[in-house]
């Protein structure tokens, strides 16, 4: 498969949040506008690019049975880079994200990606899959803050497009999470299979 | 008393799925019958008390007298990742019938971010031990619960008929939200109790 | 390169070797990032007391901490400018948020005039609603405190009687918001009654 194959096939035939259905919980929770949902897809990214590159590279030092506490302290440790370096340049988004950015450690997409893809190809292979796969989680992720800060609050990117009392806050709120997921995933289903 | 209102408030009013997003995987995942749903959320309870347990020590005794506190992340999951394993072995020794009913689980609950989750929040909220394993409980009855009741719901929607495309998860999640929603009818009770009891 | 076997010095060595590494690694992080997370604090801080005590050439006083009368720390900075006395800036918490504690920053003038505010968490509140918070109370906002006196002013929502708008459809968080301006107003004057009267009146 190209390089470029490969990070389209993340983007939209494996897409981790319409199609895998993975990483639910910081979809659900960080989503409440566009914004929050892009700086943690950003960030989620960022840690799986890291982590599929040095799996990759180090797949063959570790024996079989201790592969995934190893891949765990790998995640783990870039983890709290991307905290560490959040919470020093970016203090704003440390305060919107809280504690989704620990909990990717647990978010099923990176260990799922260091399972499925970095152990079994090439270092650069496996830093596509990461841009690809990232990437489709942070579009997703960008798309469902967008629909519920419109429909909730009136506003796309803290821009206003309608009065605020227009708005339904129901979306910002948990119950619009849920709701909107499910919708943007029929709609996904609906469009991709045909 | 206190402790009360914390329990209302983790179970109803901030409950750890659907107010504050954590465990969606097997919310969504294991839901499909009642009983498997009720035995996750045991599952949940028992390493999420052991967790907080063992976490919460080693917070306040390793990692803060040798200032390694941004080690928390890497330590606990390890820790939690470890005990997972130890649980099920003691688990499959002593008590073969308890785990033949939770063991499918266990392996599971190792990136159930529920178990991190609380680890973290009893820290960041300050909360003395006893606190720490009042609050654990009660969050995993909370889970419980929600998960329960999810999955009496998708048996019923199970056996209707929805649009194609709304089929398996969309649906699912749009009962989850109909369900948060109940859920907010929670909000301020936790209030009105600390109130009454006059806290 | 062929993998390693199973054999239990092979998998101790590798885990070992990786916790070791990647704790050294983030040894490393944490000393570069130290630094500018205390900066970003000290940043933050510093920025919230200017912005409800405004003026040119300020300079900050050593923290005063103290405890409100509901029992919180409060944190009292005073801020002059050419050794003259601007006013002071508390930050004061409220129990009795939506859903937890919040945290304002509250300027008042030597008078006692309430020169500025500045949620620095509100996070509790129903994100939407009591998240209207900081920009509601100031001036132009449609519940006004600027200007008001806590010690003539009664600075309570209007549904208890007092003279501000609470937000709409969140009233418990605008009550908390003046919970706290009460708070703070009794740390810089000395006198509970404020506090413990808004705080009956919930």
């Amino acid at each position: 498969m190209s390089k470029l194959g490969i990070i389209i096939n993340g983007l939209i035939k494996e897409n981790p949040t319409f199609v895998l259905l993975l990483g639910m919980c910081p979809t659900l929770g960080t989503t409440s506008s566009a914004i929050n949902g892009m700086s943690m897809g950003l960030a989620t990214m960022a840690v799986l690019i890291c982590s599929n590159f040095v799996i990759s590279c180090i797949k063959n030092l570790i024996p079989d049975k201790v592969h995934i506490p190893c891949y765990i302290v790998v995640i783990a440790g870039f983890v709290t880079v991307v905290q560490l370096l959040i919470k020093a340049y970016a203090p704003d988004v440390d305060a919107k994200l809280g504690l989704f950015i620990p909990l990717i450690v647990v978010n099923c997409v990176v260990l799922g990606r260091a399972e499925s893809f970095a152990a079994k190809n090439g270092p650069v292979d496996s830093i596509c899959d990461g841009v690809g796969i990232g990437l489709g989680f942070t579009v997703a992720l960008t798309l469902i803050g967008l629909c519920r800060e419109l429909l909730g609050a009136g506003t796309a990117f803290d821009l206003r497009l309608f009065p605020e009392q227009f708005g339904a806050l129901t979306f910002v709120l948990a119950p619009g999470a849920f709701i909107t997921l499910g919708f943007l995933v029929a709609i996904f289903n609906k469009v991709t299979k045909k | 008393m206190s402790y009360i209102v914390m329990i209302i408030t983790a179970i109803f009013v901030n409950n750890i799925v659907l107010a504050q997003f954590l465990g969606i995987c097997p919310f969504l995942g294991v839901s499909k019958k009642v009983d498997t749903a009720g035995w996750m959320g045991m599952a949940v309870l028992f390493v999420m008390l052991i967790a907080t347990l063992v976490t919460y020590p080693i917070y306040y005794g390793v990692l803060v007298p040798f200032e390694l506190g941004y080690m928390q992340t890497i330590i606990y999951i390890l820790v939690i990742a470890a005990l997972v394993q130890m649980v099920e072995i003691i688990l499959k020794k002593t008590m073969p019938s308890l785990y033949s009913a939770l063991g499918v689980f266990l392996p599971l609950i190792t990136t159930n971010c529920t178990i991190l989750g609380v680890a973290i929040n009893v820290i960041s909220k300050e909360y003395n031990l006893g606190e720490a394993m009042v609050y654990s409980l009660a969050t995993a009855l909370g889970f419980t619960l929600a998960m329960v009741l999810f999955a009496g719901i998708r048996e019923q929607t199970a056996i209707t008929k929805t649009p194609k495309a709304m089929e398996g998860t969309p649906i699912a999640l749009i009962t989850a939200g109909l369900l948060a929603m109940a859920f907010m009818g929670f909000s301020g009770v936790d209030k009105g109790l600390a109130q009454a009891f006059g806290l | 390169m062929a993998k390693l076997e199973n054999s239990l010095v092979n998998m101790v060595a590798s885990l070992t070797a990786i916790t070791v590494v990647v704790g050294g690694l983030l040894g490393f992080v944490n000393s570069v990032t130290m630094e500018p997370i205390a900066q970003a604090a000290a940043d933050k801080q510093q920025a919230a007391i200017l912005a409800v005590v405004p003026g040119e050439n300020v300079t900050v006083s050593e923290p005063w901490e103290t405890t409100a009368p509901n029992g919180t720390p409060a944190v009292v900075y005073e801020v002059s400018s050419n050794g003259q006395l601007l006013g002071k800036a508390v930050k004061a918490i409220s129990k009795n948020g939506f859903g937890g504690n919040i945290v304002v920053m509250i300027g008042f003038d030597p008078e006692g005039n309430i020169l500025g505010y500045n949620v620095l968490d509100c996070s509790n509140e129903t994100p939407g609603l009591g998240a209207k918070m900081p920009d509601w109370f100031q001036e132009g906002g449609k519940g006004n405190v600027i200007k008001m006196n806590p010690g003539k002013n009664k600075v309570t929502v209007k549904q208890d009687g007092g003279e501000v708008d609470a937000i709409t459809a969140a009233t418990i968080s605008s009550r908390a918001f003046t919970d706290a301006i009460a708070q703070a107003w009794a740390v810089i004057s000395g006198n509970s009654d404020a506090a413990t009267s808004a705080t009956q009146q919930q």
